[in-house]
């Protein structure tokens, strides 16, 4: 018992997930394991969390510095727009596209990423402007300029190759958005673990002031972390692109919220110096499990899944609440 | 005089309030329309849920907390209250339904207020969760649909003129519906409720330094509660008000409103730290998104670029107050030495 | 025998395992001035939130004015005339003068509604009492932490305080500023009002208490009357060992300066600075809280960068623009207030320790080397003697002193040429000042330029082999520290 609360104790951001987890497995064992337990299910959960996915990896930077990126679905939409016509104007409507010619289209999304991140960057490391605000703006701002070149309207006269190819499999079984989600999460990991990035990520957001003081250039950290950030988002939008064989100004947009619930969830705090990418993770697992379980249940409207992640976020701050409370006695 | 008029400017609300009339000239040049009547009754229509929304957001800023819930909060209440009433064949007046969705909003806004001010856990992550399960559970208990047929009372409601105002020259009528007097009532109310009542004062001393509020002998988290509950209040009320001028009830289309209406009141000069701030520059806040929202006709621009124009709008108006915060902030210090 | 305003005896309380308070008592009689005095962590605001009604005692009794007092809380213990002045002032930044000296009143009178005639009222009744001009409408935000500390005390003042009890008042003041607290510290105790004081500056309480106590670990060591007490047995009673105080006496003094500064100019702080450091040294620059003293430390770290004037690292003129620059030409700085400027508190003692260092501690392919990293942990860990049990463990697990060995760790960790200190003791306490001296006079020993802020004077004498003096931003005079004595510097500052 000792033993297992010292675990607990170690990782709890993890480990209340975990044991939540496990909770809603046994209880799909007992009513819906035959539908529930299979390996066609656990890939087709595997191959629709990417697109959200990637946005909370990034943002989860963000919010380890203290501040937030709202502006993640603006930036995914700008570039999976930008890819659409990119492809139109270059193969023609409907037209064939080499897949090769993939690689432009992450070239755009990296190009797209790294100037909205730099304009983030911008206003937050050098105007002081709070980042919930610069984003929020600049999120506003990117969802028009989508709306303005397309004219609102839905986007899917462009070659569909692209999205047959990722909408498909490796090896017929492994998706290839959860093999581009996987290779950033590993970036992603490098950057918090094995470089020095991480330490000064945290200790950032614990205290700005004190960062400076202690001779960080937080100025090209914050710009790394908002550009980070921005990309991932961009490559959320190319995932989005690839699984709706469509672009428009609107896509994703419960996006931002769902990927700040993920971050959270995962146990980063909005007050910064807080966050793992284990935690975020284990989040997104945790909400597939939830969601997919839900939609076996016929008779219950998919619309539950809303609720219960929202009560989840809510029981896990409760839980963290509760194993608190003991040292705060008085 | 000049002190008063240097220290006005120190905050935000006459820089917007310049703003708000450079901008009105602006119109009125390039359209000839932008000073009549039905363009301002207009203006003033589409300020009326978003002003309710701002309000209920103010309070949980001064306070030092944030809300992103009351759209979906005010969603749930409105549709609730019309389906109820739809499928009990109500035919009365429109008192009742506000009452009850005011009543679901206080419930569902002690939710926010337990977890916030009991708990005291973060503002921002609660009420994230529970908008969530607040159109969770709008859309899954409830199957929500959108409702074209509302009951008579409340379609009365929002049809009935209060001002009638009709353009001369284009002959264009525009009418302010009586959902107006609710937000000029709730915007009295509240700023009664900060300037006149120790309740009031409480939330901006909470929202200034909760630390001193608890020793002062404030009721801290009794206080945060009622917020919610109050927030919880006002966003019901502006839920039906929709419903009501929009002669029909659609479950989603007031979600993701929260982010622009956070976005007008800090443009007003309200601090996201909490504890400082004004209702006017709250409601001048506001004011300046929904007259850029608003105005691309007169101008001549296709109302596809109102969403980059708005973005425009906060990006620069946040620069402004941020790069002026940190020269003020300067000039504080220097002040300060000076004096010693 | 004087009946006593407040006495507490044996009082106890723990917080889980922890015994914050194991048996101690405090006698405060009417209208005198108290001292209550102990190093960080001995119980001394721990006691005083429980006469306040913050916190509710385990056991022993406290009486006040002849009642006792059970399971009071903050407002009981304002309406029976105890008031306290936190070192914050418990203001609110955000409301204006009139309505933080208001606020109170109108709380306790149960009202619903604010008059704002009222308001105005009451505060101008408030800082009658005593003489305190101030802008009735200006934000506390604005105000200096003299102004904000006599808001506090005019708020004190309103309820009918018998016992004022004061927080630490004289950290941030100039000493003007503490001799104008003073004069109305006496006026108070003319009205009969008694005061417990808590500092840990001898000096101040010398000059103004008329009994102390002396807390340490929880437990009462000493107390009686003030001219009883001496410096010796002061530092005993405080720290339960004697120290013998090494004078620094500078050795190996290199011929070429590591640090130069000519004319260094900031508009409003300082003007004309020039100086000299030379390794081995260590420099004191000393001058009241308004000199420009911290403004010229900040500037010559980057923090601040002067408008004019030359920096000459080694001999070549260097630019010294941010915290970075400064670091690359290895100078290092601890910050006056540690626990804001100068520790990351929630993150590890590890992080902090090497986070400064953090861009050298990479392998060749750029990754992070942990190895290193953990190495260069232990080592200053145990090099600066920081007790802890596991140095992953968050910074705010340690005492002030061990803080502010983690700082002096970080910048050690850098390999620096010159270390710049402001206010390095500064709300530490004695034990852990006099192992921080002696860190720093070894590390002089051992080459490095060492520059001390401080207006600590014994500190700054005993520590530093020269000493500047600045006045209004300019250098007054400078003196070789073994032909000066306080009195000298004093006039000098003043």
């Amino acid at each position: 018992m000792n033993k297992a609360k010292s675990i607990y104790r170690k990782n709890p951001e993890v480990s209340r997930l975990l044991i939540i987890m496990i909770c809603w497995l046994v209880f799909m064992m007992f009513t819906q394991a035959e539908k529930f337990f299979t390996g066609a299910n656990f890939l087709n959960m595997a191959g629709k969390f990417p697109e959200y996915g990637l946005m909370a990896l990034g943002g989860m930077l963000c919010m380890i510095t203290g501040g937030i990126d709202l502006s993640v679905v603006g930036t995914a939409n700008m570039a999976s727009i930008l890819s659409a016509f990119m492809l139109i104007r270059v193969f023609g409507e409907d037209g064939t596209m080499p897949l090769a010619f993939s690689a432009v289209i992450f070239i755009i999304a990296v190009i797209v990423g790294v100037v909205v991140g730099s304009l983030n960057g911008f206003l937050i490391s050098q105007l002081g402007v709070p980042p919930i605000l610069a984003t929020l703006g600049v999120n506003e701002l990117l969802t028009g300029i989508c709306i303005v070149m397309t004219n609102g309207s839905t986007i899917s006269a462009f070659p569909k190759q692209f999205s047959e190819f990722f909408k498909g499999e490796l090896f017929g079984f492994i998706p290839w958005r959860l093999i581009i989600f996987m290779i950033v999460a590993v970036a992603i990991y490098m950057m918090l673990e094995k470089s020095t990035y991480g330490t000064k990520l945290r200790l950032y957001g614990t205290s700005a002031h004190v960062a400076k003081y202690s001779g960080i250039n937080t100025s090209t950290l914050l710009f790394r972390t908002y550009i980070t950030s921005s990309v991932c988002a961009a490559l959320g939008g190319l995932m989005m692109l690839a699984s709706y064989a469509s672009a428009k100004p609107d896509n994703g947009e419960n996006y931002t919220m769902q990927s700040i619930l993920l971050i959270v969830l995962g146990g980063a705090s909005p007050n910064g110096g807080k966050g793992k990418l284990s935690g975020v993770i284990t989040a997104i697992i945790l909400l597939n499990m939830i969601e997919s379980g839900i939609n076996r249940f016929r008779s219950v409207s998919t619309y539950y899944v809303k609720l219960i992640w929202g009560a989840v976020l809510i029981l896990a701050l409760v839980i963290d609440y509760m194993s608190q409370k003991p040292k705060r006695s008085k | 005089m000049s002190r008063k008029i240097k220290k006005a400017f120190r905050s935000n609300e006459p820089y917007i309030l310049i703003i708000i009339v450079i901008l009105g000239i602006f119109i009125q040049i390039r359209s000839g329309q932008f000073f009549t009547g039905n363009n301002i009754v207009d203006l003033l229509s589409a300020l009326i849920v978003p002003g309710l929304f701002a309000i209920a957001e103010f309070l949980a800023l001064i306070s030092g907390g944030i809300d992103v819930s009351f759209p979906a909060l005010a969603s749930l209440s409105a549709y609730a209250t019309t389906k109820m009433l739809l499928d009990m064949g109500y035919e009365g007046n429109v008192i009742v339904p506000f009452l009850i969705a005011v009543a679901i909003g206080a419930v569902l806004g002690a939710v926010n207020g337990f977890f916030i001010g009991y708990l005291n856990l973060n503002a921002m992550i609660v009420t994230l969760g529970t908008a969530s399960i607040f159109q969770g559970f709008m859309q899954g208990a409830l199957r929500a649909n959108q409702l074209s047929v509302i009951p008579s009372g409340m379609k009365g409601f929002g049809t009935a003129s209060f001002i009638t105002a009709t353009n001369k020259v284009n002959g264009l009528t525009s009418i302010l519906p009586y959902t107006f007097i609710i937000l000029v009532v709730v915007c009295a109310a509240v700023f009664y409720l900060l300037r006149y009542t120790i309740f009031g004062r409480g939330i901006y001393a909470i929202g200034g330094n909760a630390q001193s509020a608890h020793t002062a002998g404030f009721h801290v988290e009794r206080t945060k509660f009622l917020i919610y509950i109050i927030i919880g209040m006002i966003a019901s009320a502006a839920g039906v008000c929709r419903v009501c001028m929009m002669q029909q009830c659609h479950p989603t289309n007031m979600l993701g409103m929260e982010m622009n209406i956070i976005a007008g009141v800090v443009l007003g000069g309200v601090a996201l730290t909490g504890g400082a701030g004004t209702l006017t520059g709250c409601m001048l806040g506001t004011f300046l998104i929904i007259l850029v929202e608003n105005s691309m006709i007169l101008l001549g621009i296709p109302t596809t670029w109102s969403d980059v124009f708005v973005g425009l709008v906060i990006v620069i108006g946040v620069s402004l107050t941020a790069i002026q915060s940190a020269r003020s902030s300067k000039g504080k210090k220097s002040a300060a030495k000076g004096e010693a | 025998m004087a009946q006593s305003l407040l006495k507490a005896e044996h009082v106890k309380i723990s917080f889980g395992n922890v015994h914050a308070l194991r048996d101690v008592s405090l006698e405060i009689l009417p209208g005198e001035i108290h001292c209550l005095m102990g190093e960080n962590g001995c119980g001394k605001s721990t006691i005083i939130k429980i006469i306040s009604g913050v916190y509710q005692r385990d056991g022993g009794t406290v009486e006040f004015n002849g009642q006792k007092l059970d399971k009071i809380t903050p407002i009981d213990a304002i309406n029976l005339g105890i008031q306290v002045i936190y070192q914050d002032f418990a203001l609110f930044p955000n409301l204006t003068v009139a309505e933080n000296l208001a606020l109170n009143t109108e709380l306790a009178s149960r009202k619903k509604t604010v008059s704002w005639k009222n308001v105005r009222k009451i505060a101008e009744e408030a800082v009658a009492k005593i003489n305190f001009q101030v802008d009735m409408d200006q934000k506390v935000e604005e105000l200096s932490v003299a102004q904000k500390q006599m808001v506090a005390i005019s708020r004190a003042l309103m309820s009918n305080a018998k016992l004022i009890i004061m927080d630490e008042p004289t950290t941030a003041l100039t000493r003007k500023e503490v001799d104008a607290l003073f004069k109305i510290i006496l006026k108070l105790k003319e009205q009969g009002i008694a005061i417990l004081f808590i500092s840990h500056k001898l000096d101040e309480v010398f000059e103004i208490s008329d009994r102390y106590t002396i807390f340490r670990n929880g437990e009462m060591v000493a107390a009686g009357n003030m001219k009883e007490l001496d410096d010796k047995k002061f530092t005993y009673y405080m720290t339960g060992r004697e120290f013998a105080d090494k004078v620094f006496v500078a050795e190996n003094v290199s011929d070429k300066p590591v640090l130069e500064l000519k004319n260094l100019t900031k508009e409003g702080a300082f003007s004309d600075i020039s100086l000299t450091l030379r390794r081995g040294e260590i420099l004191g620059i000393t001058g009241l809280l308004d000199s420009g003293r911290t403004e010229l430390a900040l500037s010559m770290f980057g923090m601040l960068p002067a408008d004019s004037g030359e920096i000459l690292k080694e001999g070549k003129p260097v630019k010294i623009a941010s915290p970075r620059d400064a670091i690359n030409c290895n100078i290092g700085f601890v910050p006056e207030d540690r626990l804001s400027e100068g520790l990351f508190l929630t993150q590890s003692i590890g992080d902090n320790i090497i986070i400064s260092e953090i861009d050298r501690l990479k392998k060749k392919n750029g990754l992070f080397d942990h190895k290193k990293r953990d190495e260069e942990v232990e080592k200053w860990v145990k090099e600066l003697e920081i007790k802890t049990q596991n140095p992953d463990n968050p910074a705010t697990t340690l005492s002030g002193g061990n803080q502010q060995r983690i700082v002096l760790a970080k910048w050690l960790a850098c390999d620096l040429d010159v270390l710049i200190l402001n206010g390095p003791t500064v709300g530490v306490d004695i034990g852990s000042k006099h192992d921080i001296h002696m860190v720093l006079q070894r590390l002089a020993g051992q080459g490095l330029g060492v520059i001390i802020i401080s207006d600590d004077l014994p500190e700054v004498i005993q520590n530093c082999s020269r000493v500047l003096v600045i006045k209004d931003g300019r250098i007054k005079s400078e003196y070789d520290t073994q032909k000066v004595n306080e009195k000298m510097i004093i006039d000098d500052m003043m």
